[in-house]
């Protein structure tokens, strides 16, 4: 074998070999569940027995279906205040975290402490602080005599709650890649700039945020994707009530597909997602490429 | 003392006292989490635990086995070896990455049907073995490894078989142990897909078991929570353990959780 490994086809060979495992799984649970996806996209069935081929009909469906529609602007709002609150949340944490301070390895560790929570039990210990009977932040609110919110009866609150919780799982992340960005840039740029008088706002404006462009683009684009994807959060804290004001598109495709078990309209639900996110993964692998050729 | 480094002093100081907060603000809710918990010893005495055994079974570390292996085969070919097509797929495996798992349930939930899985734990853990995450730490970490020495042991005669076992196994000791843990880990944390594969409430994985938990108790939380805390402190602590890998992983690949 080792003779033939020197030439080029030996090597294809001996790759694919290596791939086998990873091609076999991927393949298995991965691809063929997407081409299956969207064969059963094109049925109506409860997911037993044979279902009935129905065209293209689950497809029309969404477009008169007022609870995909709730499920979709909920989706775009969630991402469209969760990604710039995280992407500041995290370069202000990662401002912080690359000056000199006492204790600094610790603190960071704190900050990336959440990713290592689960989904769930990040939801739980989120109902733990917003229940709005038992929770912390009510009763604090009653202590000093303020209002209290209405953090699952209410639409407004039960959404600010899966944002607030949502960012204390994400920031980290966020803080991460700023972090990395920050220790990558060269302290001269910013050093020139002190001495032309710039002050410390006018750096970060002018040389620092600029200088994190690529740094920026990447979070823009994964929290965009994982927006899309909040379902342990929403599932737990809220169930996506009330009256669907937390209803997201993943947890309506999950709730049509499983609980209503209308699993064709599911399955289109699901393919919808598809798009949406290899759109996004798309431009964001466009970019990439374009930068590792500079 | 002049007044320059006074000042720098005192920022330091000052920094550090807001990072002290933001730290506070973070931690709070972990903390709470183990007050309520550990207020509910009761129900952890009364033989709940019950749940627990069950989530880490041979089941488990099989797929963890096979899954650690299958990356770093990857992760060699991927990193070391020229071929067609090899560009293709590291973009189709790197796609999987982002792919919620919405988007395969309903059929995923068949295909385990039609496989004779459903209702077993190999419906459960099979089909997150098949992530490309490990796949794409191992390949940074075979990366990693100097050239010569693969130059090396091709010289000494070693096919690319020799090379994985003689070179690459020995050298990614500590890249096997953090995918391995990593692997059962997120079995561990799993929720969206064990939520459709498990009907059986003596198979439930602790995410699972604590809704379920949630759903008894309802607002009083002392029970889910003590849990909650035995869901969160294993990887907790291999988080801190392997905060080096685990962040290089994270950063490198954009993924969370």
């Amino acid at each position: 074998m080792s003779a033939a490994s020197a030439t080029p086809r030996g090597e294809t060979r001996a790759a694919y070999a290596f791939l086998s495992p990873t091609l076999l799984l991927l393949g298995l649970f991965v691809f063929v569940p997407v081409a299956w996806g969207f064969f059963i996209s094109l049925q109506r069935t409860d997911g037993f027995g044979d279902g009935t081929f129905v065209g293209l009909d689950n497809y029309t469906r969404l477009l008169g279906d007022g609870r995909f529609w709730r499920a979709t602007a909920n989706t775009v709002l969630f991402t469209a205040i969760v990604t710039p609150l995280s992407l500041v949340l995290g370069l202000a944490a990662a401002l912080l975290m690359n000056s000199a301070l006492p204790a600094r390895p610790v603190f960071r560790a704190v900050l990336i402490l959440p990713m290592a929570v689960s989904g769930v039990a990040t939801a739980l210990v989120g109902l733990l602080i917003f229940d709005e009977n038992t929770g912390v932040v009510d009763a604090l609110l009653r202590a000093l005599h303020l209002p209290t919110v209405d953090w699952q009866s209410g639409g407004v609150g039960a959404f600010a709650s899966v944002v607030l919780v949502t960012l204390w799982w994400r920031v980290g992340f966020n803080m991460l890649i700023y972090l990395t960005g920050l220790q990558s840039l060269d302290p001269r740029l910013t050093e020139t700039a002190m001495l032309d008088g710039a002050g410390w706002w006018q750096r970060l404006r002018h040389v620092t945020v600029p200088l994190l462009g690529p740094s920026t683009f990447f979070l823009l684009i994964m929290n965009v994707i994982f927006s899309f994807q909040v379902f342990d959060i929403v599932f737990v804290l809220t169930g996506g009530g009330p009256q669907d004001a937390t209803s997201v598109l993943v947890t309506y495709a999950y709730e049509t597909a499983f609980t209503r078990r209308d699993q064709g309209y599911g399955a289109a639900l699901g393919m919808l997602l598809l798009l949406v996110t290899l759109a996004f993964t798309a431009v964001q692998w466009r970019t990439n490429r374009g930068r590792d050729a500079q | 003392v002049t007044g320059r480094t006074s000042t720098a002093r005192l920022g330091y100081w000052a920094r550090g006292l807001a990072a002290l907060a933001v730290a506070a603000l973070f931690l709070f809710p972990l903390y709470w989490m183990v007050v309520v918990a550990l207020s509910s010893r009761r129900d952890l005495l009364a033989g709940r635990v019950g749940l627990v055994p069950d989530t880490l079974t041979t089941e488990n570390f099989t797929v963890a086995v096979l899954t650690v292996a299958a990356n770093l085969m990857a992760g060699y070919a991927f990193a070391h070896l020229r071929f067609r097509g090899s560009g293709v797929l590291f973009l189709l495996a790197l796609g999987t990455l982002v792919l919620p798992v919405q988007v395969i349930m309903v059929a995923l939930f068949r295909l385990t049907t039609e496989l004779g899985l459903y209702g077993s734990y190999w419906a459960v853990i099979l089909p997150t073995s098949a992530s490309a995450f490990g796949m794409f730490l191992a390949r940074q970490y075979v990366l990693g490894i100097p050239r010569e020495l693969f130059e090396a042991a091709r010289l000494d005669g070693c096919g690319h078989a020799g090379v994985f076992w003689r070179i690459v196994l020995p050298l990614s000791k500590p890249l096997v142990a953090v995918l391995f843990f990593m692997s059962l880990l997120g079995s561990w944390n799993d929720f969206a897909w064990p939520l459709i594969a498990l009907k059986d409430n003596q198979l439930f994985t602790l995410p699972i078991g604590l809704l379920y938990l949630q759903g008894q108790y309802g607002p009083d939380y002392t029970g889910t929570m003590a849990f909650a805390l035995l869901n969160v402190t294993p990887m907790v602590l291999a988080f801190l353990g392997f905060q080096r890998y685990f962040v290089q992983g994270f950063v490198r690949s954009g993924i969370n959780g």
